[in-house]
């Protein structure tokens, strides 16, 4: 190669191009890009020969070391079952009680409760199971279908409305919309449930109207379902509507449309998608923070 | 317009056929998508050529521009490229910022369909690095290939052509996913039209390429121009393969994929990594071995360490596109190969990295005076610490860790930010007072401030994001020691708020950068010259007035 000039800075030659005063020198390729260039080659060599590395039509170089990642999932998937047999027999096998009074079982069912519930049911429970309109609460111990650890197991199981076989249904009827009643009634109605109903102390003018027709028409159209008294009956899935426990919401204005529009929850079944022994952690796991929410509120 | 008047007024004729071409194509797409989204996109067609018709038959019969315009370089659509290089960078910087602001308060998205991250988030992408990124690359590399070929381009025509088209490109794209057009291929989520508008445009510019240096007086090609060969030659191989599909119909935005299940998938990545090698790595890299040692006015280090680092780079990287499906569906053998090609990458990367920052060897005095090589400096740093990075991160174990985190997003924005923006700007520094013949930027300061932006804001996105990655990824994979999940996934969001805060402060602070660059940019082009007497005093008589040209 035709040699340049000398730079006056290093002293090394140029190549003798110039690109509009672009130039380069003719420096040597640097020891060490050779060093690592054959390096990283020897080792992607040695890489392969142990490792499945290279197609040969239908198959490929399976390596030395007999390595597979389909394989290495599959003993890693099968550790995890056997290094959480040590419990998770005992949860399958015991009953609600019984593993109650396993402290070393219930410290497993907060510790995976809580990630469990975090992962499926924060999204519409809330991450602290409180709900939000729509959604009900699961620590304020007034139940749809029942609080205890068995009833909270089966509506895991099968949902509610869900499309489920066996699936719990709940359905409230649209009594504005299908034309039963009109909206004077549903507006007496709705002032003789927040004159009733526990802790509504937000009473507007509106509020003192109709209430004593209010109570006809609700003997006459919801007490089959909510009860003479209005306390609902969790064996149907029907609200007690004079606790101070709202699933959409206790202001006027929800309650017409509530009552207007009817109202179907709907909450996912899990049958299929968790398996029994995550469902019992859950239901026990509702249990536990419904408890300890009421006990932390009564020592307040 | 100045323009227009250069062109011939046979070129005129030309354009204005190719332009209404353009319109009736528009038309056409849009009476037999009429029903559909497409529709939007014939009618933005149109009005887009039918602009251009108007400015050309407004100006048909201006004056023939002078003959001894074919003794100098074609630079026209070079300045018009880099006004849209930054017009792209403004605006796509900005809805990165509010792409990032969304991750932190999803509320704002005010219930528009349009505003909704999955939407926003390619606006953003594709704005930055085919706008930004793309206009900045054809305008820089026919900037380059004349200067290095001696030679000015072979007609007046193709140039606007292409950069004309490709901005047409970007816009259908951006729109495109407002409007909720997408194949959902990421960096390739245009639909077929846009898709095979691409193809006319990049064929254009490839033959456009060839010509200027098959007229080259230079006796040898320079290194700047084999990348630039090389990106415009593979992502034009990328881009076909990647985007085979169906339409339902020519009156649908809506085509197929001719790739489903892992095949697809490794189409897919073959594609997109190497739109990161060729489009953001080697296309930059042409840039970076032109104007850096331009600003430096140094020699370059070595020219054979360029040989084996080109080689190197454009031969590994086509094999390196499967560590991005590590452990999926992607047969283990696929993953190995992935693997270790991208682990002997590093060395022609780091390289390169040397090559350019041994070329400042003798000019360290300018990197501490001169912002805008400073830029290039900075830029050649990222670019070696994002490709050790890279090839870190392609390790299957660590991998485990870093896949499905902010690590990977941390990591693109070092090289997106760190490697690819600010090699831009500092070779947009350099070329806009030459290219406009002031002797300087119009304000040197203004520089000043963006370059610090620039490296504050990159340095709090990457930090934001190692940590929030980091910690995501660990979160991920903590087991109580009864053996289940120690965190739930809204925990690790949780987690992750404060950190996206900071990405978008990071962000702030570059697009502030990339405002101020934009405001001086345009100033240097308002900014009359001053008097040759007064540029006599403030100057040493030995200093060169603008080291760039
Ligand atoms: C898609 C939203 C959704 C998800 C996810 C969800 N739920 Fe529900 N859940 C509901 C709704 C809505 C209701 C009330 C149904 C109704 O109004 O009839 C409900 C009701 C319940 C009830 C009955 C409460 C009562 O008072 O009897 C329990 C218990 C429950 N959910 C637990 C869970 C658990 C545990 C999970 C996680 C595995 C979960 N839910 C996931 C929406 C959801
Ligand atoms: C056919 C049985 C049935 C009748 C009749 C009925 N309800 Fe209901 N109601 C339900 C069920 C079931 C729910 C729970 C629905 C759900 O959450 O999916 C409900 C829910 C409600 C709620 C919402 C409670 C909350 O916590 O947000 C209100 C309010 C209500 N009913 C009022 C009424 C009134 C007033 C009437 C009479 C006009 C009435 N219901 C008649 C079955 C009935
Ligand atoms: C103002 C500066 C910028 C901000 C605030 C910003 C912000 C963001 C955000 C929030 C995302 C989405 C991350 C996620 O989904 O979690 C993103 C993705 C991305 N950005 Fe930027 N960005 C900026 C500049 C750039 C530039 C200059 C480039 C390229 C030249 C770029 C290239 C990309 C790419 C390629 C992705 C996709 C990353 C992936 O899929 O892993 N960004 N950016």
């Amino acid at each position: 190669m035709q040699l340049g000039e000398r730079d006056p800075v290093t002293g090394k030659y140029t190549t003798g191009h110039d690109w509009n005063g672009i130039k380069e020198l003719d420096n040597r390729v640097p020891r060490v890009v050779t060093f690592f260039l054959l390096g990283t080659i020897l080792w992607s060599i040695v890489y392969w020969v142990l490792m499945p590395a290279w197609p040969l039509g239908v198959s490929y170089t399976k390596g030395l070391l007999g390595i597979d990642q389909r394989q290495t999932l599959e003993t890693a998937v099968a550790r995890g079952v056997s290094q959480r047999a040590a419990w998770s027999e005992d949860i399958e096998r015991l009953d609600f009680d019984a593993i109650r009074q396993d402290p070393a079982l219930m410290q497993i069912v907060r510790e995976s409760g809580s990630t469990l519930f975090g992962d499926n049911c924060a999204v519409c429970h809330g991450t602290d199971a409180k709900g939000s309109p729509g959604f009900p609460s699961l620590v304020g111990n007034a139940w749809l279908w029942g609080g205890d650890a068995e009833i909270i197991a089966e509506t895991l199981r099968i949902g509610i409305n869900s499309g489920h076989p066996e699936s719990r249904y709940a359905q409230m009827p649209a009594f504005g919309r299908d034309g039963i009643l009109d909206r004077p009634a549903i507006s007496s109605i709705v002032s003789f449930i927040r004159n009733n109903a526990e802790g509504i102390d937000d009473l507007g003018p509106l509020d003192t109207k109709g209430v004593e027709e209010g109570s006809r028409l609700f003997a006459d159209n919801c007490a089959a379902c909510h009860g003479a008294n209005g306390r609902g009956d969790p064996a149907m899935g029907v609200p007690d509507l004079m606790d101070d426990s709202w699933v959409t919401g206790s202001d006027r204005e929800t309650l017409i449309r509530t009552i207007s529009q009817g109202r179907q929850g709907h909450m996912p079944h899990w049958e299929g998608r968790l398996s029994e022994i995550d469902r019992k952690i859950l239901a026990l796991y509702v249990t536990e923070i419904a408890r300890e929410q009421a006990e932390g509120g009564n020592e307040r | 317009m100045r323009l227009i008047a250069g062109l011939t007024t046979t070129e005129r004729q030309t354009g204005l056929f190719l332009a209404g071409l353009v319109t009736l194509m528009g038309a056409a797409l849009g009476i037999a998508g009429r029903n559909d989204l497409l529709g939007y996109h014939g009618l933005l067609i149109v009005v887009f050529g039918a602009v251009i018709m108007i400015a050309l038959l407004r100006n048909l019969d201006a004056p023939e521009p002078e003959e001894s315009r074919l003794s100098e370089y074609y630079d026209d659509p070079i300045r018009f490229g880099i006004v849209l290089t930054m017009v792209w960078a403004v605006f796509a910087m900005f809805i990165g910022v509010w792409v990032s602001a969304l991750l932190a308060w999803p509320e704002l998205t005010f219930d528009a369909a349009w505003a909704s991250f999955g939407r926003l988030r390619p606006v953003h992408t594709t704005g930055v690095i085919f706008g930004f990124g793309g206009n900045a690359l054809i305008a820089t590399s026919l900037h380059v290939v004349q200067r290095t070929s001696r030679a000015r381009l072979p007609d007046q025509v193709s140039p606007w052509f292409v950069l004309l088209g490709y901005n047409l490109f970007c816009l259908l794209a951006v729109t495109g996913y407002f409007l909720g057009i997408t194949q959902s291929k990421e960096y390739a989520e245009p639909e077929w039209y846009a898709d095979i508008w691409l193809v006319i445009i990049w064929v254009t510019y490839f033959v456009l390429y060839i010509r200027t240096l098959a007229r080259r007086k230079e006796p040898h090609i320079y290194v700047a121009n084999w990348y630039f060969m090389a990106f415009i030659l593979v992502v034009a191989v990328l881009h076909i393969i990647n985007n085979l599909a169906v339409p339902v119909s020519f009156g649908s935005a809506k085509a197929y994929s001719a790739f489903s299940g892992v095949q697809d998938a490794m189409t897919q990545w073959w594609y997109g990594h190497n739109a990161v090698a060729f489009f953001l790595t080697a296309g930059f890299l042409g840039m970076m071995y032109y104007y850096l040692p331009k600003r430096a006015e140094r020699p370059i280090y070595s020219y054979r360490l360029s040989i084996i680092s080109f080689w190197g780079i454009t031969f590994l990287y086509l094999w390196a596109g499967s560590h991005h499906l590590h452990y999926t569906a992607l047969p283990h053998w696929v993953q190995t190969l992935g693997m270790t090609f991208s682990i002997v990458l590093l060395v022609p990367s780091w390289a390169s990295a040397g090559n350019a920052l041994l070329t400042l060897n003798g000019a360290w005095h300018k990197v501490r005076d001169d912002a805008t090589l400073r830029f290039m400096m900075v830029a050649a740093v990222f670019y070696g610490l994002t490709t050790f990075e890279g090839s870190f991160l392609a390790i299957r174990a660590v991998n485990s860790l870093s896949h499905y985190t902010d690590w990977t997003v941390g990591h693109v924005h070092a090289g997106a930010l760190g490697w690819v923006a600010m090699i831009t700007f500092g070779a947009l520094y350099t070329l806009t007072p030459s290219l406009w013949k002031r002797e300087r930027m119009y304000s040197n300061s203004l520089v000043e401030v963006h370059f610090w932006c620039a490296v504050i804001g990159t340095f709090i996105y990457v930090f934001a994001m190692w940590n929030s990655g980091i910690i995501q990824g660990l979160m991920w994979r903590t087991y109580n020691d009864s053996g289940t999940l120690t965190y739930s996934f809204i925990e690790s969001l949780v987690a992750m708020h404060p950190y996206y805060i900071a990405r978008t402060v990071g962000g702030l602070f570059f697009l502030t950068g990339a405002v101020v660059g934009t405001y001086n940019i345009l100033m240097t082009i308002r900014h009359e010259p001053r008097p040759l007497r007064e540029r006599a005093e403030t100057l040493g008589a030995d200093q060169p007035l603008v080291p760039g040209e």
